[in-house]
């Protein structure tokens, strides 16, 4: 049966190996399907959180049970599999590769861990997505040529191709202004709605609050910046 | 590694400019030392190759190596000029065959050499196309020159004037060329051969005018005293040896007098060759006799000598600039340490996020290796051809 919640934390404590930041955190469930968005204070854990979840950052106790898979429990090149087939990854910054056209850049999970096979359905579906959420005359532009909406709707292309259960979205909508900022979020709760996907945000604008199923304040976890 | 070499190369094709400079570097770091070897070792095959099938040359005392280059190569350097008793003086020892050369004059860019039918048969050249030298006025291409000067058995060559403003100098000749050379892949290719006569009728030593006898040209006629016909600037002179003129050219003089570059003397063996060499021995002597082997010899040392500090310098050059390309890409790394983030978050696997920066750099250094290897090859082909041109200016 599968478990209801997709991320689930148990006595979970962190900290870096310098500094004396140290993030703690008893019990967290997140819901399967929900959204979520964790705010709080700079420097309370909130991207850390995230990076825990994905299997980026490694806590020193405790268990981070993500899609039913502990990725404590999993080794380095096991947690870069499970991220690029079952998480999706939106940054403030965005992160396209410069170098890439907008096709490529929405095709890079695929091009680079093996563990996915870049075939015609998946160009399909990167094309798909494109006209989803209006980029899709120009799939062969390279980012520099894009405007900051445009590119994040690049980047949230790229971080939902692989179709993951949860998506994980660092301050998506930071770097854009207040139209791009609702159409972008638009387009992370629609898909999240159709396909059912998790969505779990970071960020520090209160405006998009009342958006979101659920508020998790990091203030009430023991997260303290050095 | 299919989808890594892709990324990879889409960075380089991003980045053009880098990637050009890199490429550029790579290249000539392989290629100047290797190019340079091959250049010097084909140069010193084929002059020590045509240097050793010429026995002996005489020509008038000053340079050896200027009067070897004008008879091996006919250079543009023209060495003083002997006399044509020189080759019936060889020829009345009967120590060797000689064959006159005559190279002064040029034909556009191709140098006119004069001679006789002997060279032909000494070089081993053969006919593509035509017949021999048959009279005065007419000349055989060889088959690089026939190509550059777009010309085929029963069209013209014109000797190029020395000076256009030297009003009293030299005057077109107007040549019918009777046969083209098969390629010999040698300095012959790009020569046009005339007898060593007609060479002398373009330098205005022999010449073709009006018969002054005729009832037409009377009125050029000044006096006349027995033989000594004495005209004015109204008689025509030939610019074209024809069938119908031909009887009109004579030369003035004694032709032993007449000037040549030199003479290629051909003796029938070693002992021949050593008495023939003993007879210029004599301190009065006004010419040399020289064996092209031993100059050439001389000059590949010093080009051997050249090359080895040209070697070591582009090794120095090289080594720095791969050190500078070593930086670049380190510097490179450090600048998209980002971008490798980014992939390792999303799961890119460290093999692919390694090899994609190591393919860039082993895309870089194999483009530049073909490259080089290209240009080598390419030397190895036309190498040939730019030495004999270097040779000849």
């Amino acid at each position: 049966m599968t478990d209801p919640a997709v991320v689930r934390i148990d006595d979970l404590e962190f900290r870096y190996a310098e500094g004396e930041f140290r993030l703690r955190i008893d019990e967290l469930d997140v819901a399967r399907g929900t959204t979520a968005a964790f705010i709080g204070p700079s420097g309370s854990g909130k991207t850390t959180l995230l990076n825990l979840i994905a299997g980026i950052a490694l806590p020193a106790s405790g268990r981070v049970t993500t899609d039913g898979v502990d990725v404590t429990e999993l080794s380095d090149p096991e947690r870069r599999s499970f991220r690029v087939m079952r998480i999706g990854l939106v940054f403030q910054e965005f992160e396209l590769l410069e170098y890439l056209s907008v096709l490529d850049n929405i095709l890079l999970p695929y091009r680079i861990n093996p563990a996915l096979r870049l075939d015609g359905a998946v160009r399909s579906r990167a094309v798909d997505l494109a006209e989803r959420v209006g980029i899709s005359n120009m799939l062969d532009r390279e980012p520099g040529r894009l405007s900051q909406g445009e590119r994040q709707r690049v980047a949230v292309c790229r971080a939902v191709l692989t179709d993951p259960p949860l998506l994980l979205a660092d301050e998506p909508t930071g770097n854009l202004d207040p139209v791009n900022r609702e159409r972008v979020l638009d387009i992370l709760f629609d898909y999240a709605a159709e396909s059912g996907t998790t969505l779990l945000a970071v960020t520090h604008d209160h405006e998009i609050l009342d958006r979101f199923a659920r508020v998790i304040d990091f203030r009430l976890f023991h997260g303290e910046a050095s | 590694m299919r989808q890594t070499i892709y990324l990879a190369l889409r960075y380089l094709a991003f980045h053009r400019l880098k990637t050009l400079i890199l490429l550029t570097s790579i290249t000539l770091i392989i290629y100047l030392p290797i190019g340079l070897r091959v250049l010097v070792d084909q140069s010193s095959r084929q002059l020590t190759a045509r240097a050793a099938a010429t026995p002996l040359i005489v020509g008038a005392k000053g340079s050896p190596l200027e009067l070897v280059l004008n008879s091996l190569y006919f250079g543009s350097d023209s060495p003083e000029a002997t006399r044509y008793e020189e080759a019936t003086r060889i020829d009345s020892t009967g120590l060797g065959t000689p064959i006159p050369l005559y190279v002064r004059f040029r034909a556009q860019e191709h140098p006119i050499v004069g001679t006789t039918l002997d060279y032909f048969e000494f070089r081993g050249l053969r006919l593509a196309g035509g017949r021999q030298l048959g009279m005065l006025g007419e000349c055989v291409v060889g088959a690089r020159a026939a190509d550059a000067l777009g010309v085929g058995a029963g069209d013209f060559v014109v000797s190029s004037p020395e000076s256009v403003f030297d009003l009293a100098g030299v005057y077109p000749l107007k040549m019918r060329v009777v046969g083209v050379l098969d390629f010999s892949d040698s300095a012959d290719d790009d020569a046009v051969f005339v007898d060593v006569r007609t060479a002398w009728i373009i330098q205005g030593l022999g010449h073709g005018h009006q018969d002054l006898a005729a009832p037409e040209a009377a009125n050029a006629v000044l006096s006349r005293e027995g033989n000594r016909v004495v005209a004015n600037a109204s008689v025509v002179q030939y610019n074209e040896v024809t069938a119908d003129n031909i009887t009109g050219f004579h030369f003035h003089g004694d032709l032993s007098g007449y000037p040549l570059s030199s003479v290629i003397a051909v003796p029938p063996d070693d002992k021949s060759a050593a008495l023939l060499r003993g007879r210029y021995q004599s301190p009065d002597e006004l010419v040399q006799v020289v064996e092209p082997v031993g100059v050439m010899d001389e000059l590949l040392a010093t080009i051997l000598t050249v090359e080895s500090f040209v070697v070591a310098g582009a090794v120095v050059v090289g080594l720095a600039t791969l050190a500078t390309a070593a930086l670049v890409f380190m510097l490179s790394l450090r600048l998209r340490r980002r971008e490798r983030e980014t992939m390792f978050k999303i799961g890119g696997s460290r093999l692919a996020v390694g090899g994609l920066m190591a393919s860039e750099i082993v895309a870089v250094l194999v483009g530049g290796s073909l490259l080089a290897a290209g240009l080598t090859f390419l030397t190895s082909q036309f190498g040939s051809v730019a030495i004999r041109a270097l040779l000849r200016t």
